[in-house]
């Protein structure tokens, strides 16, 4: 009895495997396919039937694509950007979750359901004023259009917040018999002890910022001012939409820098997103 | 007078000096909400009801942007079947819960190398939308050698046109969003499924509780405030799409793939016409903020449970 429910066990631990194995093949086909076209020279791209492993392996389509328009730039701009909005957000953020976690002033509830209530108030809503905001500033086409209405995160206060609340109240009673301000307590005290979710609230920041397309698309005008994915999408419209040998090249560029450093971080990634996106709001 | 100076300072010390430095503490956000949100979602209330075509300036026409998206002969078809198409395109999103619910299910078996798998679900979440909409134009190409052509022609069936026939476009955003938006599902259904007591299922099974019955007699019911939450969120994503539809189709064919959001940003930036725009954001606006109270109504509803 015993031995036939193992044997059966095992039966069905093999064909979930191959189940799963299967779905996770099917959602790297996309990428393989991209990789596989990247090496491509044209006669091969426009092969009937198409070939998954290239013949000649054609690395000159990377230095082609690179040089067809300034990605190199293109990467600094979404470096400047997303890091900028990275750090300005922790620092904005943990201010004003120190000030929601730790201290008692007058109008705290009211400020802090006006703060929550902007994660309810998406981008595309109010797309038209901002534009029209940066406009006025006569900051379109510039960097701090990328990132000055991005340097506050309710979401972030909160998850912030919630933590800081978590550490004991007697540390602060030490920090203030050693004449520590708030600052320098909030500095050096409370955001070392918040490691993981500054971590995660960092990488949120990072990753959103560096995949963002409808705003950096629409402040910004000039070509040397586009951000990877605008610089992506024109490149592949202003050619014609034939040379896809390089397209596909271009998109591994754009694509797997985030992927390999996703792989490094994806642990306190995933778990970010399991505990924010069940219990956050 | 001096007791009443040192009560004063007092006072100070201990409400005004706290007060005064949360406020600073809170300055840097509230002057970014106040400029990027509050002040936009205002002005965006005004601006619909004024005439306003770049780089004219505005004149105060009262309802006539809503006039011209609800019943005028030409803007009301369009206005309608943009949301028509974003609700189409919402679609996806049970079907993807259904895939990404089946897939949480099997990983949360414990079996060994589970981590694996999930890494390769969760790939396409964090990959650029704009960059897996250049992937997927490439497999959607109309011609032979697309992709999925030469597999239909393979299996002996005619290729498709694909992003460039009006029935078959948002289906296929559709097929893209599912293998886009799993790996984000499948996280939460596993976060929600771990959440469930063992114990439980243990019960079951010494009761003589099946595999199905048990899905169905403790996952489902208990899954329940996670599998609303993934839904609403899933279709107020669904509502905000843009990269997509700018990459791959520019709202085509013949308008089949123009969103809400699409038809927003054609008015104000391809149109310039700014009032009509607004208006357009702020039914947006009503649609999105129904949806999230619904999820923040659920999401209370859960913390009460735990």
């Amino acid at each position: 009895m015993l031995r036939s429910k193992r044997a059966r066990k095992t039966v069905f631990a093999i064909f979930w495997y191959i189940v799963l194995g299967i779905t996770a093949v099917a959602v790297m086909l996309p990428y393989i396919w991209m990789l596989s076209t990247s090496l491509k020279g044209s006669d091969e791209v426009f092969a009937y039937p198409p070939n998954w492993i290239p013949r000649t392996w054609r690395f000159q389509n990377y230095v082609e694509a690179w040089n067809a328009a300034p990605f190199g730039r293109y990467f600094l701009n979404s470096a400047v950007v997303a890091l900028a909005v990275t750090i300005g957000q922790l620092i904005t953020c943990s201010l004003a979750a120190f000030a929601f976690a730790r201290m008692e002033f007058k109008g705290k509830d009211v400020i802090f359901a006006l703060f929550l209530s902007t994660t309810m108030i998406s981008t595309q809503v109010t797309l038209v004023p901002s534009y029209l905001v940066l406009k006025t500033l006569r900051w379109l086409d510039t960097y701090q259009a990328l990132i000055v209405p991005f340097l506050a995160n309710a979401f972030g206060v909160f998850m912030m917040r919630q933590y800081f609340m978590t550490l004991p109240r007697e540390l602060e009673d030490a920090a203030k018999l050693d004449g520590c301000g708030r600052l320098r307590f909030l500095w050096q005290v409370l955001l070392p002890l918040s490691k993981p979710i500054v971590a995660s609230q960092a990488l949120f920041a990072f990753m959103g910022n560096w995949n963002s397309y409808l705003w950096p698309l629409i402040v910004t005008t000039s070509e040397h001012m586009r951000t990877l994915q605008i610089g992506l999408r024109y490149f592949v419209s202003q050619e014609g939409g034939t040379q896809w040998g390089i397209f596909m090249a271009a998109t591994v560029f754009v694509s797997v820098p985030i992927v390999l450093f996703y792989l490094f971080v994806q642990k306190s990634f995933v778990e970010g997103i399991a505990t924010t996106g069940l219990k956050g709001a | 007078m001096t007791a009443l100076a040192r009560q004063r300072g007092n006072w100070w010390h201990r409400w005004g000096e706290e007060t005064l430095s949360a406020y600073l503490f809170l300055l840097p956000s509230i002057v970014i909400f106040a400029t990027f949100v509050f002040f936009p979602l205002f002005f965006s209330f005004y601006a619909s009801l004024t005439h306003w075509n770049l780089p004219f300036k505005p004149s105060f026409t009262g309802l006539e942007n809503y006039h011209y998206l609800f019943t005028d002969e030409i803007g009301a078809p369009e206005f309608f079947r943009s949301i028509r198409n974003s609700f189409y395109y919402a679609l996806g999103v049970p079907l993807n819960m259904g895939i990404s619910l089946a897939i949480a299910v099997l990983l949360n078996q414990r079996l060994r190398g589970v981590s694996l798998f999930r890494t390769a679900y969760f790939l396409p979440t964090i990959t650029s939308t704009a960059a897996i909409s250049v992937i997927w134009l490439w497999i959607y190409h109309p011609a032979d050698y697309g992709l999925l052509n030469s597999i239909l022609l393979k299996l002996g069936f005619s290729p498709l046109r694909w992003l460039r026939d009006p029935h078959l476009a948002m289906p296929a955003l559709i097929l893209m969003g599912i293998w886009h938006g799993m790996g984000y599902n499948i996280v939460i259904f596993l976060a929600g499924l771990q959440s469930i007591p063992t114990t439980l299922y243990e019960a079951a099974e010494i009761d003589g509780a099946g595999g199905w019955a048990r899905f169905w007699k403790i996952t489902w019911p208990l899954l329940g405030p996670t599998t609303f939450y993934v839904l609403v969120i899933g279709i107020i994503n669904s509502l905000k799409a843009f990269t997509q539809m700018h990459v791959m189709t520019e709202g085509g064919p013949l308008g089949a793939t123009t969103t809400i959001t699409y038809y927003l940003y054609q008015q104000a930036f391809e149109n310039f016409a700014m009032g009509r725009a607004s208006a357009v954001a702020c039914v947006l606006f009503v649609i999105l903020f129904i949806l999230t109270l619904i999820q923040f109504k659920v999401v209370g509803s859960r913390i009460h449970y735990e």
